[in-house]
């Protein structure tokens, strides 16, 4: 006891002396670096200049490709968000409140997505809407249609495609929060002459609100950086913001308009994560690893 | 239909759209045919043979692997240490230490790819296995510290006092006591930390140096072309390691805890 009672104990200092250092090293530095380094000049592929000069700058904030790529990545993110949070809430709310005996494992299915390679999941939608796809193969079955429908490549699978792979997150953050509502609230309010709908509005919906807001942030924060998911399953018009730094810096290997628009993404990107803070703090996020 | 049948049956569909995409992939996976898509044209172990014998694909398992291997060394060290700071001891400000310690995870995971990319080049270290390693460890870092943070929490502390007090000294008392108990949680963060490498692409594509190659990697490049039956088949493989290993662990820890009792 007398141990805990030293003013200054130095031991977690040293304990999380390594994980600060990394952080610091691996993600601090290199997040303030990326600013300096959207003033640099692009000369050739892979060659630039150190210099400071508004060139990027002015290119992202005058060209209208930039513009709509931003408006799109927006629109996109907050269409993904809200049908996440509508497909998501029932299947939240029903393992919370079942009598199931094996709730378990649903419980387990919905963590089971995790540890199936993101890659995959998001090919798998290829067979799924595909010219030669199940959908395609179920309506020529039934004599719907002689030709196949045209439903990948385009806006629409983008969007399955995110939704499938970041679903579980919203669902998982809304049954936590439903989880930790008292089981006696939603009686009281009955007896109290509250309809079943009455007392789901007015109790329960609002208590699962953090949850609903701490999934649809990281819905809305992992759509919005997305690159990978429009490359599989878009077309050449289905670009987010992120294809923009993924072809400045890969393909076109201009480094410092990549600089540019990474730092524009995590500005973007970064104030609804703060603003979030601001009202939710960030507790409910890690309370899903509980 | 009542207000509950229709939650059922609604939770029912969403589980639907979120397994039967997968289910597909693990049924096309012994599709005969020469295409990656339907029809069925039989069934066959013909695209895992083939699987076998790609050396590129075999090559990115190898990567991927010790990659994953390496990440979850990493990450879990530096995790665990963490981890044990907030859960054992009270200081001030915890509240951003933990903000600090989980901001990689806010940080979209494009931006930390470019910039750890840009940054580490103009130290003059280029794309390297170094720069996968240390990257995939700082991903994992996060979600290894939230995880074994939460399995501490229920170790008692009063465990560590017994030891003391019938005459332990403290390294004893780790290695005998702590360290034990501590394994679940190590365990944890360890399998978490390595599939969060196995899986990892966005930031991957950024890191790798040219002509190395991880799984995921391997798979968006011959996506290119089309989804070729090996891609349905590296799949299956992929699930049975990725889902079988924690599913197997889980129900392990879980057979071995209930014998002992």
């Amino acid at each position: 006891m007398a141990e805990t009672a030293t003013p200054i104990d130095k031991r977690p200092l040293v304990l999380l002396t390594p994980a600060f250092i990394a952080i610091t090293a691996l993600v601090v530095i290199p997040m303030s670096f990326i600013l300096v380094y959207s003033f640099y000049e692009n000369i050739d592929l892979a060659v630039d200049r150190v210099a400071f000069q508004f060139g990027n700058w002015e290119m992202l904030l005058s060209d209208n490709y930039y513009h709509s790529a931003i408006w799109k990545t927006l629109r996109i993110s907050v269409v993904v968000t809200v049908l996440a949070a509508v497909l998501g809430y029932l299947p939240a709310y029903f393992i919370a409140m079942t009598t199931f005996r094996h709730k378990w494992l649903l419980l387990l299915l919905l963590i089971l997505p995790f540890w199936v390679s993101f890659i995959i999941r998001t090919l798998s939608w290829i067979h799924i809407l595909g010219n030669q796809g199940a959908l395609n193969g179920l309506f020529q079955w039934l004599g719907l249609s002689d030709e196949p429908l045209r439903m990948m490549f385009n806006e629409f699978s983008v969007m399955v495609g995110l939704i499938h792979v970041f679903l579980p997150y919203m669902i998982l953050n809304i049954y936590v929060s439903l989880e930790g509502i008292d089981r006696n609230l939603e009686p009281a309010a009955r007896t109290l002459g509250a309809t079943p709908w009455q007392a789901f509005r007015e109790v329960t919906l609002p208590l699962s609100l953090p949850g609903l807001a701490a999934g649809s942030l990281l819905v809305f924060v992992l759509t919005g950086g997305s690159y990978v998911t429009p490359l599989i399953l878009g077309g050449p018009s289905d670009f987010l913001f992120g294809n923009l730094i993924y072809d400045a810096v890969v393909t076109e290997l201009n480094w410092p308009m990549g600089a540019t628009l990474s730092f524009t993404l995590l500005v973007l990107l970064g104030s609804v994560v703060i603003l979030y803070s601001r009202f939710m703090g960030l507790n409910q996020l890690s309370k899903a690893f509980g | 239909m009542s207000a509950w049948a229709f939650i059922r049956f609604y939770t029912i569909l969403v589980y639907t759209f979120m397994f039967a995409p997968i289910a597909v992939v693990l049924v096309l996976a012994f599709n005969n045919s020469q295409f990656g898509g339907f029809p069925i044209d039989g069934l066959s172990l013909r695209w895992f043979h083939a699987l076998f014998e790609n050396e590129a694909i075999m090559r990115a398992f190898r990567t991927s692997f010790i990659l994953g291997l390496m990440t979850a060394l990493v990450a879990t060290t530096i995790g665990i240490l963490a981890a044990l700071a907030l859960v054992r001891y009270q200081f001030r400000g915890k509240d951003w230490v933990t903000t600090f310690l989980i901001s990689p995870v806010l940080v979209p995971e494009t931006v930390l790819a470019v910039g750890l990319l840009i940054f580490l080049r103009w130290l003059h270290m280029p794309r390297s296995f170094t720069l996968l390693l240390l990257g995939h460890s700082i991903i994992a870092l996060p979600f290894v510290v939230l995880v074994v943070q939460a399995r501490l929490v229920g170790i008692r502390r009063e465990y560590e006092e017994a030891a003391r007090s019938l005459g332990a000294s403290p390294v004893q008392t780790f290695f005998s006591v702590t360290f034990p108990l501590l394994l679940p949680a190590i365990f944890a963060g360890a399998l978490f930390a390595f599939t969060i490498s196995f899986d990892n692409i966005t930031a991957t594509i950024f890191w790798r140096p040219s002509g190395m190659e991880t799984v995921p990697t391997q798979i968006f490049g011959m996506l290119r072309h089309s989804v070729s039956p090996e891609i349905n088949a590296l799949g299956f493989v992929m699930i049975c390691i990725t889902v079988g290993v924690p599913l197997l662990a889980g129900g392990l820890a879980r057979y071995f805890s209930r014998r002992k009792i």
